[in-house]
């Protein structure tokens, strides 16, 4: 077993230190009631060249993204990674480190992580953030949870219905063993968040408001508008945000927002068919003692030199157990390392730049879609890279018949929303070539 | 390990440098005022360095190096089984059919991916007895609160809705009490007895019918396989509640007994533990969850399953808890642990649980002889010493932790299990070899003496890192979290 070092000789040498003759002697704590009496049906050991065959056979079972020509987002998008990325990320010393609890050991990724919250605080507007949640759903679903605890008596959430329907249920998993708080929707009018839909629902014991933005649609929201009626009823607000996006819009705090979350996949990481990518948790100075998850602080050591050391645990499982902020343990370091990486080699402009790029083409592809007999864009609110058509037939029968075609046309709503049969969400990233539009369009024209 | 600390990237940044390239707009511009209003677009680019790309390979490649990992030297950290990371298990994790693929891709696009879901299923099946599993937990501790989502949705589905208690057992896991509070449930703490298991008595006169469920690690934190398991599971059913099996210590177990053997109704696995994939830092990790029959109905949609040779997402499943990840879980992970599986096949795993056992046990009986050794019995994959008779001398145990890197070696975990006074918990592993142990043994021999005739060698170590013994106290008063010009 080429993971196993040890040879028969020291194992016996082992075994006779311990005085006995077999590991068999080891186990006998383990009551023979419990002890397996046959052999669980896994496979025989294969060697390394075999695992390697195997596992491309069933890689080539699928068909991916190299191959089929994306439109496909609602969360996690096909954003050029650099190579620099994976070359740093699968370095050993990165890589098979764990939780940095010996910091004199682990400064390599505890400045990583200081940086990190640095450049996420940046681009959010916020004062601080945390070093990752595991994805941007639960990272928005604990977002709720915190802004809760910090109301005190306040016991509803109101809810955007214009947030990712994947995140709203798991949201409401999140909250279920919670009889003490309750979620409140806001209904969607014409693709946003209706404003005046707030006065039936907010009121004085509302912790938060989550938001989207842009939302699911791929419509831009009134955040500002929103942060007021918000702030009107002493309630926080929640924004999850599209990293790329902050490349040119507005830090959600600089119109309000107390708390942003999101999906950090687009920052350098693969899709990975939906995972790992990570969550990212900024926010204002207030709710520092009440944050999960993991906090990297600088200090100094004992010679007065700058060091790095994960901080304010006492709000933390470990430390804290059944009063702790989150049961958060391990989170999404790697992934946070790569977004880490791809923000420092985009840097200021380069965000910017991936922005621009996305916005143009969404809106060049948007208009050549919408010029088609039959399509139309379905929703008058701004958009950034996504936004959303109506077809001439259901959804499903386009994602269908462009498939054949090698397109991944997009999302069909109407596995979302019933009465959204016909529409379709279309996600336009910075690899999308302007020949690949132009096909997509005229493969859309064909359908009947 | 290198020396000399680094700068932060901030520091490094100089205006106008960058490290990226993009392709040049191939469709016509369009004005930005005719795509987005005014008052939505940032007044400034957001405060990024500007580095050019040998100044970020540098500045990554130089903080790697102030890293202690598994690949650069012993890690006996207890109960985070800090083995060896296969690189196989990353290169073919990296092939493009697989990081590559969208995770709402029509599902005859993935039916790799599926069949791969569908095989690792089956694989932690027949290492726990469990009928069926999800594997949208993340890491360990999502894992037990998806668990503890399904003893709730359980018991309310039969209409016992009184139950709001969860029993751990006072050497739990923080993450335990933790889950149970997240999942709206109060903590009771049953005590250990004094070999380390649960003491039978406590445990029957505080389960009763407001009892939900009981958390327990097997081996526990004490690295002891508690004996009366099957009683445990007895008191526990025979109140009406179920049983969680935390799979942080399953390292020790593959193919010799399984959780559903035990009398288990859940399980959590953390492939970032027994299964070998890479811890990354912190994570990406993923804690798959198994139940037994009468609890698949509640597991989180969708589950993969097989119909005429083809692989499909059920969601139409109505006693779901539903979702609690966006998608599948850390699919990239599953896919190192099913690499992980084929190599090993179940001899391999069975001779893994055999070694780390019997490496654990090699080190203990050699570290006895130097530091108290509170339960003094065969331990499993791992074992816990205390400090006490060194902290006569002054000595604590944190100071004989921060000398170990100077040795070349990550300290173990301390501190934990709270029972146990002055704390080291130490997990060996299966992938180091004899001579890596002694050399462990040596180190802390010397530790032990240091502690007799040298104490302000352990009082002021580490002597050797880039950085030395870390103001936390700081730290936390005057948080510096973030840089600011």
């Amino acid at each position: 077993m080429r993971y196993l070092p040890n040879t028969e000789q020291e194992r016996q040498a082992m075994l006779a230190s311990l005085g006995i003759q077999t590991t068999e002697e080891l186990f006998k704590d383990i009551p023979e009631e419990v002890k397996l009496k046959e052999t669980p049906d896994i496979p025989h050991p294969l060697s390394e060249l075999e695992v390697k065959v195997h596992m491309q056979k069933l890689a080539q079972k699928n068909r991916s993204l190299n191959e089929l020509v994306s439109f496909l987002g609602g969360g996690f998008y096909d954003h050029y990674i650099p190579s620099a990325v994976n070359y740093i990320i699968s370095r050993g010393e990165f890589l098979t480190a764990y939780t940095p609890y010996q910091a004199e050991i682990s400064q390599g990724t505890l400045q990583s992580i200081y940086e990190f919250q640095t450049m996420i605080a940046q681009l959010t507007g916020m004062d601080i953030a945390n070093a990752s949640m595991y994805d941007g759903a639960t990272a928005l679903a604990e977002a709720a949870l915190m802004a809760a605890a910090h109301g005190r008596k306040r016991n509803n959430i109101v809810v955007s219905s214009a947030v990712n329907p994947l995140y709203l249920q798991v949201l409401s998993s999140y909250l279920r063993g919670r009889a003490d708080l309750e979620i409140r929707y806001i209904p969607v009018r014409n693709g946003i968040t209706g404003t005046s839909d707030f006065e039936q629902v907010i009121d004085e014991n509302t912790a938060a408001v989550l938001l989207q933005q842009p939302n699911f649609f791929g419509c831009l929201e009134q955040g500002a508008d929103i942060a007021e009626i918000a702030h009107k009823h002493g309630a926080k607000l929640v924004v999850c945000a599209d990293p790329i996006s902050l490349g040119i819009l507005s830090a959600p705090g600089d119109y309000g927002a107390d708390i942003v979350v999101g999906e950090g996949q687009s920052l350098g990481n693969a899709p990975y068919f939906g995972g790992p990518g990570l969550g990212f948790f900024a926010a204002r100075e207030e709710f520092l003692r009440s944050m999960p998850g993991r906090i990297v602080g600088a200090t100094v050591d004992t010679q007065g030199k700058r060091g790095f050391t994960l901080t304010l645990q006492t709000r933390e499982q470990h430390i804290r157990r059944e009063k702790a902020t989150s049961n958060i343990c391990s989170n999404q370091a790697l992934n946070a390392l790569a977004a880490s990486i791809y923000m420092a080699l985009m840097g200021k402009q380069g965000l910017a730049e991936t922005a621009e790029l996305c916005l143009q083409k969404a809106h060049y592809a948007e208009e050549k879609i919408s010029s088609l007999p039959g399509y139309s864009r379905a929703f008058p609110a701004p958009f950034l890279k996504e936004f959303t058509v109506k077809c001439p037939v259901p959804a499903a029968k386009v994602v269908e018949r462009l498939l054949d075609r090698g397109f991944l046309a997009g999302i069909d709503l109407g596995k979302y929303y019933p009465n959204m049969k016909d529409y379709l969400l279309v996600a336009v990233t910075e690899k999308r070539t302007k020949e690949e539009i132009d096909c997509f369009a005229e493969q859309l024209e064909g359908i009947k | 390990m290198r020396e000399h600390t680094e700068p932060l990237l901030f520091e490094l940044s100089r205006t106008g440098r960058t490290g990226h390239s993009l392709p040049e707009l191939d469709v016509p511009q369009k004005p930005y005022e005719e795509m987005l209003p005014e008052d939505v677009l940032r007044k400034n680019p957001p405060e990024l360095p500007e580095l050019s790309e040998p100044d970020v390979v540098r500045h990554y490649t130089k903080l790697s190096q102030l890293n202690h990992a598994v690949d650069t030297g012993f890690y006996p950290l207890g109960s985070c089984t800090m083995k060896y990371n296969p690189r196989i298990n990353e290169e073919v994790s990296q092939l493009p059919g697989f990081s590559q693929l969208h995770p709402l891709q029509p599902v005859q696009t993935v039916q790799g991916a599926l069949e791969l879901l569908f095989n690792m299923e089956k694989f932690l099946c027949e290492l726990s007895g469990m009928t069926r599993f999800t594997f949208q937990p993340a890491a360990g501790a999502h894992g037990e609160f998806t668990g503890l989502s399904l003893i709730r949705a359980y018991h309310s589905h039969k209409g016992d809705t009184g139950r709001n208690k969860i029993i751990i057992p006072d050497s739990a896991h923080g993450t335990n009490p933790a889950s149970v509070a997240m999942a709206g449930y109060k903590t009771v703490q049953v005590k250990s007895n004094d070999r380390g298991g649960i003491d039978l008595e406590h445990l029957r006169e505080i389960a009763d019918n407001t009892t939900a469920g009981l958390m327990l690690t097997n081996p526990n934190t004490l690295g002891i396989f508690d004996e009366n398991i099957t009683q445990i599971a007895e008191i526990v059913h025979n109140a009406g509640g179920l049983l969680y099996y935390d799979g942080a210590n399953a390292n020790a177990i593959m193919g010799i007994s399984r959780p559903a053997d035990m009398g288990f109704d859940i399980v959590h696995f953390n492939l970032h533990k027994t299964f070998s994939t890479p811890h990354g830092g912190g994570g990406p990790g993923s804690g798959p969850v198994g139940v037994v029959e009468k609890l698949v109905p509640f597991l989180p949609v969708p589950v993969v399953e097989k119909k005429d040779n083809s692989y499909y997402l059920d969601y139409d499943r109505p006693e779901s808890i539903g979702k609690i990840h966006s998608f599948y879980g850390n699919f990239g992970v599953i896919i190192k642990a099913y690499a992980y599986i084929l190599s090993m096949g179940m001899e391999g795993l069975r001779r893994a649980s055999e070694e780390a056992v019997l490496n654990a046990n090699y080190l203990m009986r050699a570290l006895a002889k130097y530091f108290h050794l509170p339960y003094d019995r065969t331990c499993m994959h791992e074992f816990v010493l205390s400090g006490s008779k060194q902290k006569e001398l002054g000595i604590r145990t944190l100071d004989m932790a921060k000398r170990l890197p100077d040795f070349g070696f990550h300290p173990p975990t301390v501190y934990f299990p709270l029972i146990v006074e002055e704390a080291m918990m130490i997990e060996p592993t299966e992938t180091e070899s004899k001579e890596t142990l002694d050399a462990f043994i040596e180190a802390m021999k010397q530790i032990a003496r240091e502690a007799e005739e040298n104490p302000d060698m352990l009082k002021n170590a580490p002597h050797t890192t880039p950085v030395r013994r870390l103001d936390e106290t700081r730290a936390a008063r005057q948080p510096d979290l973030r840089w600011r010009p």
